[in-house]
């Protein structure tokens, strides 16, 4: 019997386990590995703090999101041993003769001087975790008035515009709550715009003005007095701040450090186009793993899915691989007031405006808050559950087109 | 004209100002790029994080990012920021001769 071997059981560890086990004859095991018994949708994060999703809602148990015949062993990976073909979890070892890295990406507050401390979870907050989100509810909650700072850390993080969706909920927040005029939002971030790419950038900053939130852009986060409440720059820039929402530095699972797999983030480099680890023909890497420049977003997850059970397959015959990923990602960015704009990009292209071709919920507008786009966002739940994850097509296509964008912008900018 | 001539007017830059062709770099570009990007008159410390930057982009084949280049030049993020200011990835890249480093989508 031959095995392969998936490390971590989230979006993309998930759905390639799925598919695989469908394409795979039964000389094969599929066996995942991953200790968390609740599988979490990770997107309703960005509504958890403001009372506009529910946590129990956002859970499945992680059994119920394997399809038959998917071995899971419900354990922590320790490290991984190239040249045996072997990783190591508590206690025992697994043998494999393909393996998929699929252990995702993490924030990591202690990175940062002076972040973790009295003030955690008291005055400083991230609501990338299930316990953050939940305890940023209760601080919002009883926040009068004051300076609220939104600080991104460090780049690359996972859902880059998860924190500008943040700014956008939080100004609709205290509109309704009556206090907006007492609460002054600031974005501080290490980018020199809204946004990496320069348009998406242009037009998202402009939201940030419409909508009064302050922009402090190249600003990199260094340390932090908790107790006098300022965030201080490496080049000794200040913000003080009443409440700080921070996106702490992120990095891969600390177990490819340990294997000697991971860059200086400790994600694992791998060849863009193929999805094979650059360190080990039998290693594929999948998801918010990768260091390749494409968003690290559960989209980027499903495309990449496509090609790597493709190339999988390819390998249990010794065929050559397929080049075929190319960098496509595609984010809902919620921008308040139930209206969200579509962003479509890849590894050559920026997000443009325009149209996206999709079937049943008809063209949605790309850059562009519409209402349409929220009820994308939302529909997305429900996708994630019952396509996304079991690995059934889903109706978009897996290649950036570029039907429908408008280029004239992009010359402009340029 | 002799590389010890060569000016940064006569080497091919792109609109931000990096150059083209890593290979018309020479030491003294290197240090018309920093006047020219009002870091000054080189030092060592200087000297140290380009030579590293160099050395890691020819083997990588892509220049290095900030924290790449904190954890492994033996300059730290603090200094970095003394050294180049604003942003010390992007300043160093554009002074060693590189191409810029690759944006973190
Ligand atoms: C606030 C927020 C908002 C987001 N919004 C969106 C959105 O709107 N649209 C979108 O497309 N994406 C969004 N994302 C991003 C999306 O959730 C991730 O990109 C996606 O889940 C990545 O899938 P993954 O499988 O690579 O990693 P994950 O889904 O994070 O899974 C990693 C898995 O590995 C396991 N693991 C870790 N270490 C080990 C180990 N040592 N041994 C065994 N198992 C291990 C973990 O338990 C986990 O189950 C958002 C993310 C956040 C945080």
């Amino acid at each position: 019997m031959k095995r392969l071997l998936i490390l971590g059981a989230g979006t993309a560890g998930t759905l390639v386990a799925n598919r695989m086990r469908k394409r795979l004859d039964a000389d094969w095991a599929v066996t995942v590995v991953d200790p968390e018994e609740q599988h979490l949708f990770q997107p309703d994060l960005i509504f958890l703090p403001f009372g506009r999703a529910r946590a129990e809602r956002m859970q499945r148990p992680r059994r119920r999101t394997f399809s038959p015949g998917v071995e899971w062993i419900h354990d922590t990976v320790e490290s991984i041993d190239a040249g045996k073909r072997q990783v190591a979890l508590d206690g025992k070892t697994l043998d494999y003769d393909l393996l998929v890295i699929a252990t995702g990406s993490h924030i990591r507050p202690e990175e940062t001087p002076g972040l973790l401390g009295d003030h955690w979870y008291d005055s400083v907050f991230d609501f990338y975790t299930l316990e953050g989100a939940t305890r940023l509810r209760s601080a919002l909650e009883s926040f009068e008035g004051g300076r609220l700072v939104v600080n991104v850390v460090e780049m690359p993080i996972k859902c880059p515009v998860a924190p500008l969706e943040f700014a956008f909920l939080a100004d609709e927040y205290f509109t309704r709550k009556g206090n907006r005029a007492d609460v002054e939002l600031v974005y501080a971030t290490p980018l020199d715009g809204a946004f990496t790419r320069p348009v998406a950038s242009r037009i998202l900053g402009s939201m940030l003005d419409e909508k009064g939130i302050r922009v402090e852009a190249e600003f990199n986060a260094g340390e932090l007095d908790g107790e006098a409440r300022i965030l201080r720059s490496y080049d000794d820039r200040e913000i003080a701040y009443d409440l700080l929402v921070t996106v702490p530095t992120h990095m891969g699972a600390s177990m490819i450090e340990a294997s000697g797999l991971g860059d200086e983030l400790g994600f694992v480099p791998t060849h863009p186009n193929t999805l094979l680890s650059k360190a080990d023909d039998h290693i594929f890497v999948v998801g918010d793993a990768t260091d390749l420049a494409t968003s690290k977003a559960g989209s980027v997850a499903h495309f990449e899915g496509h090609v790597l059970t493709e190339n999988l397959l390819r390998a249990t015959q010794g065929r050559s691989l397929i080049e075929g990923f190319d960098g496509h990602a595609n984010c809902f960015v919620e921008s308040g007031f139930g209206k969200a704009m579509l962003i479509d990009f890849n590894y050559d292209v920026e997000p443009l405006p325009g149209t996206y071709p999709l079937p049943v919920l008809g063209p949605m507008s790309l850059l562009k808050e519409t209402r349409i786009n929220h009820l994308g966002k939302l529909a997305f739940r429900w996708a994630y559950w019952n396509v996304l994850l079991p690995g059934l097509p889903f109706p978009v296509p897996n290649h950036m087109s570029m039907t429908g964008k408008r280029t004239e912008m992009a010359a402009e900018a340029a | 004209m002799t590389t010890a001539e060569l000016t940064i007017q006569a080497v091919d830059r792109n609109e931000e100002g990096f150059l083209l062709d890593s290979s018309q770099w020479t030491p003294d570009v290197a240090q018309q790029l920093a006047e020219e990007a009002g870091v000054g008159p080189l030092t060592d410390k200087h000297w140290t994080v380009l030579t590293f930057c160099r050395e890691d982009a020819a083997q990588q084949g892509q220049p290095p990012g900030l924290r790449r280049i904190s954890k492994l030049s033996g300059v730290n993020m603090k200094e970095l920021y003394q050294l180049f200011p604003k942003g010390p990835g992007k300043l160093a890249a554009k002074i060693a001769g590189l191409p810029k480093p690759q944006g973190c989508i």
